[in-house]
């Protein structure tokens, strides 16, 4: 294994990953790494294969051929339940929030803490919720006063920190994000861009999708561009320039 | 390589953390705590209406007929009698609309059960004895009441039928078995336990009442203490987060329909003990009732908010409008237009909050 002081720790390796729908070849051996307290950009036109990409590594997509590795050791994913068991958690862009119930219930959807009332009644252990709701909160640097109210009351940046903080407390180790930032304003959008720094922080790996090059260069280390299902290129975005990225998405 | 040590993995918190803005989170606060005050006066409507209501009709009474309303046992006793057969339908009602669905069959599946309790119960008495006659009877009107449940469930469930088609089509389907089983008639029953437990009463209180009440606190237990309630409402709120959260939907929706199905069962029952006869008509008048009553409860009619208790309050206020105008002595057409009325202001109500929170910070 890795030294941890020097060589942060492989996370995630994908090793020459397939994907074809029938005769459409919408991934081609692909490989990538993701390194523990390592945000990984994936950049792309629509329809590089970025959503194959991620959807093959959250388990919705059986590979058609190559290996993914957790942890170094080769894994399969027969669900998105079974990624999420292994610490794999994808936060989609449409929040997967029920806007109706409170941060902590929305933490424990499907997954419910219960207690014993009176000695035998089993009721839902609010307390519970409610206390994992605020330290996981905390954790992100987030602080709410009402922790009882709906997640409709929150702004969007909130409902995001939220999404994110069901994903830690469950202790994710890698978290995918598809266009966290798109559908919010610019404040909202920079909470985001933090949340992710906090991510990091703690020794998570980020693969962080986005089609605005600012995030991008705001918070990731490295960034891969795919181009119609190949990898155009790799590159550490110390080294780089928005203008050539922008020639990798694009080609030529 | 060349991306080793990028970061280290225990760094602190870099710089980006401390620029956030301070301003955000505490601002958003602020309204919440205002907007939560409004949603809690607004969950409270069903309560205050009634209290308005009954406040109205004592009035009414103290001035017209020189006499009490509300401290009659008489009237109290008979708006909970009233109150029995439209709120176990919308005990169910609101498990339904708070999943997003709505359940059109209720009614017709309460006069199936009325007809069933009425035939088992005639046909065991002679030889199982009146008590366990009773208690086979209400059993086997349950369960049969849960098949039209189960149907619907199936068919909202794996079909994907639309809950307002599905559950349409178990009314028909549900009206025609129970005329079909009443022989077009209502179907007298012979026993005395049953006429005792439909007309009885202990201290005053009726036992349909007292058993009406024990059946809703359960339903309110499973409502708000359960992982059942918990996914119900997630479910209406968002199917897609539910689903993603790992909750078996198909298996939520069957269990759900069921559980409605035999809400309408056991209406019926208690339908066919109060009048000692099974009546495929029993629940028809019923539907809108219950369908209202959870609407003036509070509950949304495109899902994920509603409360059994707020269904307790909406189906007192049907119950007191329509037992208070036969009191004060107006047409009973009356109770029609006030109900509707009463349903329309609810929706309003419901819109206007929505319309409300769903101005959220955009921040």
């Amino acid at each position: 294994m890795n030294n941890m002081s020097q060589t942060p720790e492989t996370l995630l390796e994908v090793r020459h990953l397939s994907k074809n729908f029938g005769p459409v070849q919408a991934l081609n051996d692909l490989s990538m790494v993701v390194r523990a307290g390592e945000v990984v950009a994936l950049a792309g036109d629509n329809g590089a294969g970025k959503t194959t990409l991620i959807k093959a590594i959250s388990g919705v997509y059986a590979p058609s051929g190559g290996e993914i590795l957790l942890k170094g050791k080769p894994v399969t994913f027969a669900s998105p339940q079974e990624a999420r068991d292994q610490g794999i958690e994808t936060i989609y862009q449409d929040l997967a929030l029920a806007d109706n119930l409170s941060i902590g219930a929305n933490i424990f959807l499907g997954r419910e803490p219960m207690r014993k009332a009176l000695g035998f009644l089993p009721v839902l252990d609010r307390a519970k919720m409610a206390e994992a709701a605020k330290s996981t909160m905390a954790l992100l640097d987030f602080h709410v006063s009402r922790l009882d109210a709906p997640v409709s009351n929150f702004s969007g940046g909130q409902r995001q920190a939220v999404a994110i903080g069901r994903a830690v407390y469950w202790n994710a180790q890698i978290l995918i994000m598809d266009e966290p930032t798109a559908a919010l304003g610019v404040p909202e959008q920079r909470k985001v861009i933090q949340l992710i720094h906090q991510l990091k922080a703690q020794g998570r790996g980020v693969i962080f999708i986005s089609h605005n090059l600012q995030d991008i260069f705001a918070v990731a280390d490295r960034i891969v561009v795919l181009r119609r299902g190949v990898q155009a290129g790799e590159r550490r975005i110390a080294d780089t320039t928005h203008d050539e990225v922008v020639k990798l998405m694009v080609g030529g | 390589m060349w991306m080793a040590a990028v970061i280290p993995p225990d760094g602190k918190p870099t710089s980006m953390t401390q620029t956030s803005d301070p301003h955000v989170a505490p601002q958003a606060d602020h309204a919440d705590k205002a907007r939560t005050l409004l949603q809690r006066v607004a969950d409270l409507r069903a309560w205050l209406f009634l209290a308005f209501l009954i406040l109205g009709f004592e009035f009414w009474s103290r001035i017209a007929f020189g006499g009490t309303f509300l401290f009659n046992p008489f009237n109290i006793q008979s708006i909970a009698i009233f109150a029995v057969a439209p709120l176990l339908l919308a005990t169910g009602q609101t498990f339904v609309i708070i999943s997003g669905g709505i359940d059109l069959s209720m009614g017709f599946i309460m006069g199936l059960a009325a007809v069933v309790a009425a035939h088992v119960i005639n046909w065991a008495s002679p030889g199982m004895g009146l008590g366990m006659a009773v208690v086979f009877g209400t059993l086997v009107a349950v369960a049969v009441a849960a098949i039209p449940g189960l149907v619907n469930g199936m068919l909202v469930a794996f079909l994907k039928v639309p809950p307002f088609i599905g559950t349409l089509g178990m009314f028909g389907v549900a009206r025609g078995v129970a005329f079909l089983l009443a022989g077009g008639t209502t179907v007298p029953v012979k026993n005395e336990v049953f006429a005792t437990l439909g007309n009885g009463k202990i201290y005053g209180v009726p036992y349909i009442v007292i058993v009406t009440a024990i059946f809703v606190l359960i339903m309110h237990y499973l409502l708000s203490q359960t992982k059942f309630g918990q996914h119900n409402y997630a479910i209406g709120a968002n199917v897609q987060a539910a689903r993603r959260a790992g909750i078996d939907i198909k298996w939520h929706l069957l269990r759900l329909y069921i559980l409605s199905g035999m809400c309408a069962g056991l209406a019926g029952v208690l339908y066919a003990a109060r009048f000692t006869a099974g009546a495929a008509q029993a629940g028809e008048p019923l539907l809108l009732d219950s369908v209202a009553a959870v609407v003036i409860g509070g509950a949304s009619l495109f899902g994920g908010s509603g409360t059994i208790l707020g269904t307790v309050a909406g189906a007192l206020v049907i119950a007191v409008i329509q037992y208070g105008l036969v009191f004060i002595n107006v047409a009973p057409f009356w109770q029609f237009i006030s109900v509707g009325v009463v349903i329309i202001i609810s929706v309003l109500i419901d819109q206007a909050q929505r319309r409300f929170s769903g101005g959220r910070q955009s921040e």
